[in-house]
């Protein structure tokens, strides 16, 4: 409750930061976490100095770098001068501001909203923004977290602060019983597919229902990462036991003394019973199958046992351009079985499904089996500390063994900055989150799927439900 | 920032939905750690052919559009990454507006901070606009934010809705950081207050 009124989660964390509230302009916003990369960074320190202002609170501000590191041997120099360049200007703008780096050699480094939780950086209830727009991703802790642009990043560096209009709340409950073998990242391809990729424009989305809090944090953290995807400002989770239990024992998570209090704190983090959202969408998810994308972009799904559509029967002008183009992208053919379609790659990472348990779901089903002579398969982990809990685990032997290659943490082909990239025509079986045009190569072609629908493409050699295997 | 007040140029139809940031400019043009530069670079995978020769088919290599500076475009232009790389782009290029029926987000904003201004026309005059870029090219528009309208040779088409903050930010030009450190005082205060209360993210001296 906010004085007596019934208030959501959003609205909450949002009154606990409110620095200024000014008539007709947007509210200022106080910020308790700012993550740093290389890639949307430079610009802002840049400006900075040209406006003679400093970083106002470089104890609140930790920088990494993902994006455009090679994932090979990371003893070799990076090649890549120009994104050398870019990763030098971080370091330097790092140490001349004190702000603190966790550096390529770093045990620490790694996707920077993977870091973020497993450090015990990102908490219940903060305010956290990023210069990438997966920042959405530690919502799953009930932190209101938004991906922002440069100009915002240099305004937060200086200011500590950030305006925004309150954007509306939109509650996204799921019922029903999550059938077996259905990931989180099948929860969220599903609900974007429903909604579409502006479905939730202007708006925080908050996950509710009995299957969101049976969910674990790496998967509340899948499906709050792919909010953006479905046009959202944020997305979150209230926090709960397995919050807490999560953030026990991080390296910059509360110590135990605080534990107890903070709970109480954390406790309160809920949208109250009466109070009402803007919007409110409800989805039975009880037969629900693993998603596979057709399309070039991430609301272009079907169920694994589903086919691509037909353009010729969509009413909607638009849409059905839209669906043309992509399939003609893509090299598909309308009504072709997702099961009949073959892939060249394999990518398992990402700050969507680059965490240890996608690892281990990806090692339990190729454990002892080979991947198909078609496909070239790489795993690559969402953070250093990733890889070497999957290697202490050996799931790196299972990896190999299976004929996947086994990568240094990072953003990889995902973006496809660094050298990891699809070619011209080739197929890839992906756990990101984007399938745009040329997003993981010029001319490559994008299937989002789940890790184990992945793992069972990558045995295959073509779209396979897990649960087959 | 370069204020925006009104503009006249030519417009270029972007009949697409969903037009996202990786389209605007390609992830392969983020390692620069510049502002400017980026406008050879807008639309890249469309603009030129796998070779790197230009694709004459591509509606900003054609003429009258070559110096467009107007874009026209589906709904929800902008989806998808945050780099704000995009906006620059598009300036970088010559455009001063973009009118859809929608933008994503943080695009939307990226815009702003730039001068770039994001206005939203309603989906029916967008249809109408598209086509008519098309068919009577080269179609001149002047949108004039002043007033909120937007005008052919004098003649009224469309108004349009625009929140006044922006409004105001885009007229004048405004340095935002400028205005949120004129709250420095409620900063501190806030900051006083609240700051025993809040967990500790930098736990250990530098």
């Amino acid at each position: 409750m906010i004085g007596d009124q019934p208030s959501t989660l959003l609205d909450k964390i949002w009154n606990n930061h409110l620095v200024h509230a000014d008539p007709g302009a947007p509210d200022l916003l106080y910020v308790d976490l700012h993550l740093l990369h290389e890639v949307t960074s430079a610009q802002a320190f840049d400006g900075l100095k040209i406006a003679g202002r400093t970083v106002r609170r470089p104890d609140l501000c930790v920088a990494t770098v993902d994006h455009n590191l090679p994932t090979t041997d990371r003893s070799l120099p990076v090649l890549d001068s120009i994104a050398h360049r870019q990763m030098e200007v971080l370091r330097e703008n790092a140490q001349s501001h004190g702000i603190r780096l966790f550096d390529v050699d770093d045990e620490r480094q790694g996707i920077v909203h993977v870091i973020g939780p497993e450090l015990g950086l990102t908490r219940p209830g903060m305010v956290i923004v990023c210069g990438d727009s997966h920042t959405s991703t530690h919502g799953a802790f009930g932190a209101l977290s938004f991906g922002i642009g440069t100009s915002e990043v240099e305004h937060v560096l200086a200011t500590q602060c950030i305006p925004q209009r309150r954007p509306k709340a939109m509650e996204i409950r799921l019922k029903g019983d999550r059938p077996m073998g259905i990931s989180a990242k099948d929860l969220i391809l599903a609900i974007i597919g429903e909604i579409g990729v502006s479905g939730a424009v202007g708006h925080v989305i908050e996950y509710t229902g009995p299957v969101i809090g049976s969910l674990s944090m790496e998967e509340r953290m899948t499906i709050c990462n792919m909010s953006i995807e479905a046009g959202a400002r944020a997305g979150m989770i209230s926090p709960d036991p397995t919050t807490f239990e999560y953030l026990r024992n991080r390296e910059f998570g509360p110590n135990s003394d605080e534990f107890a209090d903070l709970k109480m704190e954390w406790g309160s983090l809920k949208t109250d019973d009466r109070a009402t959202f803007d919007r409110r969408v409800v989805m039975d998810v009880s037969d629900l199958e693993p998603q596979v994308t057709w399309g070039t972009n991430p609301g272009m799904v079907t169920g694994i046992s589903g086919r691509v559509p037909n353009p010729d029967e969509i009413e909607d002008e638009e849409i059905r351009d839209s669906a043309e183009r992509a399939l003609t992208y893509m090299g598909l053919g309308p009504g072709m079985p997702m099961e009949s379609i073959s892939v060249d790659r394999v990518f398992v990472g990402s700050c969507t499904n680059g965490r240890l348990e996608d690892l281990r779901e990806v090692a339990r089903i190729v454990d002892g089996k080979r991947v198909h002579s078609g496909v070239h398969a790489m795993v690559v982990p969402g953070s250093t500390a990733v890889r070497r809990q999957a290697e202490s685990e050996g799931l790196d032997r299972v990896f190999r063994d299976a004929g996947f290659e086994w990568r240094e943490a990072g953003c990889s082909m995902c973006i496809g900055m660094n050298p990891d990239t699809l070619s011209t025509g080739e197929r890839c079986a992906s756990t990101t989150n984007r399938n745009f045009e040329g997003r993981q190569g010029r001319g490559g072609r994008t299937h989002l799927v789940s890790p184990a629908t992945a793992a069972a493409t990558a045995l295959t050699g073509r779209f396979t439900d897990p649960r087959s295997t | 920032m370069e204020p925006f007040r009104v503009h006249t140029g030519v417009v270029a139809p972007l009949d697409q939905a969903d037009i996202d940031t990786d389209q605007i400019i390609p992830k392969q043009f983020l390692k620069s750690v510049s502002r400017e530069g980026y406008g050879d670079f807008l639309f890249h995978d469309w603009r030129t052919e796998e070779s790197g020769a230009i694709n004459p088919a591509f509606i900003l290599n054609r003429d009258p559009y070559k110096g467009a500076s107007i874009l026209l475009a589906g709904r929800n232009f902008g989806c998808g990454s945050s780099r704000e790389h995009a906006a620059w782009a598009l300036k970088d290029f010559g455009f001063r507006t973009i009118l859809a029926p929608s933008f994503a987000d943080i695009f939307r904003e990226n815009a702003d901070q730039n001068g770039l201004a994001a206005l939203s026309l309603e989906e029916s005059v967008v249809r109408e606009l598209l086509a008519r870029a098309h068919n009577e090219a080269p179609l001149r528009l002047t949108v004039d934010l002043e007033q909120c309208t937007v005008a052919d040779s004098g003649t009224l088409i469309a108004s349009f809705e625009i929140d006044d903050f922006r409004k105001m930010c885009l007229l004048e030009g405004l340095d935002r950081i400028g205005l949120t450190l004129r709250q420095a005082e409620a900063i501190s205060l806030f900051e006083q207050q609240r700051w025993p209360n809040r967990p500790e993210v930098a736990s250990e001296p530098f």
